[in-house]
């Protein structure tokens, strides 16, 4: 049996990371799954969150995700999301200057469909940083 | 007969045309390749997303409570169709397949007596389509100030679309862009958006799975409507990149024949004017020669 999980990370842009893993965390909707080796095939949509590839010798590659799916099959991890950055390139203060940003987007709004848009940046910037706590805890 | 000093300037008009569009054709080409990549590194996410959904849908088509965006409202009565063109001209015969094609289409429908609304994106579809079918453009979505195509603009308009289908704005949505084949070979082509039109799952995509099947998490029905909603701003996504790599394709191609053109032009203007110049010559000799016999 392989030992390895071949990840592969594509956004709609392009394909951000293809690696071999020996274990790759991805956040479903019902949880997070750890991909091993020989893992069942698997369908899962995913939630904002970060996946976290594990591999012996080489560091922890954390990577934060936002919207799409996850396909597994024995041997390979596919992780389609909209939305992909390493952990390591989110500065954490500019995020939170946006949050801000976005706050007072949101007071300032003249009409409803900037303050949904305002809304809708406030909520991302949000996850981001919920990602970030998560992944610190 | 034109004198010597029009021709010389005709000559010059046309070897300053000819510079433009040689220009044209390089920036042309330098753009063509970087669209070119990234309809590529674009495939794979596509593929993917194809793929998955074959199987999903397969199994989902023609039972009762699928997803609208899979079904349809089980009405045929209003198309929207999305008409992606360039924002500039000077791309040879680009813009305007895409506009036949759509016309081609819109007097179809109108023929069979459904309702037609047109959603432009794209400046010079806008500019075509509104002679005829002011009326039917529900809006025209301007593409001009962006430089580099991101997946951000596509769900943009995706966004917009599924709202109208919420509302049930309409029963069918169908884009109209140009598949990239080469420089010189661009296909028009309608696809068909909403309801999803998918394709039987084919025997290799599951394959590798030694016949295996899929879990899936959350049940099948919830993946695929979270799905199908971003399968259209994929589909757009794809559409507009493609459209993009034959826009350049296209004015490549164009402004290579156009130089071409002018340098034919020029070389037949050249000859002209240095048989007229020989003409002139000749006359002046004959009277000086004419006038010492006189002598």
């Amino acid at each position: 049996m392989a030992d390895i999980v071949n990840f592969e990370l594509v956004s709609p842009e392009r394909l951000l990371m293809s690696a071999e893993a020996e274990m790759v965390v991805v956040p479903g909707v019902e949880g997070d799954i750890g991909v091993l080796p020989g893992h069942a095939p698997l369908v899962t949509t995913i939630r904002p969150g970060i996946v976290e590839v594990h591999n012996d010798g080489a560091d922890l590659v954390k990577l934060f995700v936002r919207g799409g799916f996850a396909e597994i099959t024995g041997t390979t991890l596919t992780v389609l999301a909209e939305e992909a950055m390493a952990l390591s390139e989110i500065d954490r203060a500019a995020i939170e200057q946006e949050l801000q940003n976005c706050n007072e987007d949101i007071q300032d709004a003249k009409d409803a469909a900037t303050r949904a848009k305002a809304e809708d940046a406030r909520d991302r910037a949000q996850e981001v940083l919920q990602a970030l706590d998560d992944a610190a805890a | 007969m034109p004198s010597l000093k029009d021709l010389k300037i005709r000559i010059d008009s046309v070897k300053s045309t000819q510079k433009i569009t040689k220009a044209m054709k390089m920036v042309a080409a330098a753009k063509l390749r970087r669209a070119q990549e990234a309809a590529e590194s674009a495939r794979p996410y596509a593929e993917r997303m194809d793929q998955v959904l074959a199987s999903l849908g397969g199994s989902m088509v023609g039972q009762v409570g699928a997803p609208k965006l899979l079904a349809g409202t089980g009405a045929d009565e209003t198309h929207l169709l999305v008409v992606a063109t360039s924002e500039r001209g000077l791309c040879g015969g680009f813009n305007t397949n895409i506009i036949k094609a759509a016309n081609r289409k819109i007097r179809r429908l109108l023929a069979d007596g459904k309702t037609v609304k047109i959603l432009c994106v794209g400046r010079k579809g806008y500019q075509a389509l509104r002679r005829e079918h002011q009326s039917r453009i529900v809006d025209s979505i301007d593409m001009s100030g962006v430089k580099t195509l991101g997946y951000g603009d596509a769900s943009g308009i995706a966004e917009r679309l599924l709202d109208m289908f919420e509302a049930e704005e309409f029963d069918v949505c169908t884009v109209f862009y140009a598949k990239f084949k080469s420089a010189l070979e661009q296909i028009v082509t309608e696809q068909q958006l909403i309801p999803a039109a998918i394709e039987e799952e084919d025997a290799s995509a599951s394959a590798d799975l030694g016949g295996a099947v899929y879990d899936y998490e959350p049940d099948e029905s919830e993946i695929l409507e979270d799905l199908l909603p971003r399968n259209v701003g994929v589909q757009i996504f794809r559409a507009l990149l493609e459209n993009a790599a034959s826009e350049q394709g296209a004015r490549m191609s164009a402004m290579d024949n156009a130089t071409r053109n002018a340098g034919d032009m020029i070389e037949k203007l050249t000859l002209t004017y240095n048989r007229t110049r020989q003409a002139v010559i000749t006359s002046e000799l004959i009277e000086i020669i004419s006038g010492a016999e006189a002598l």
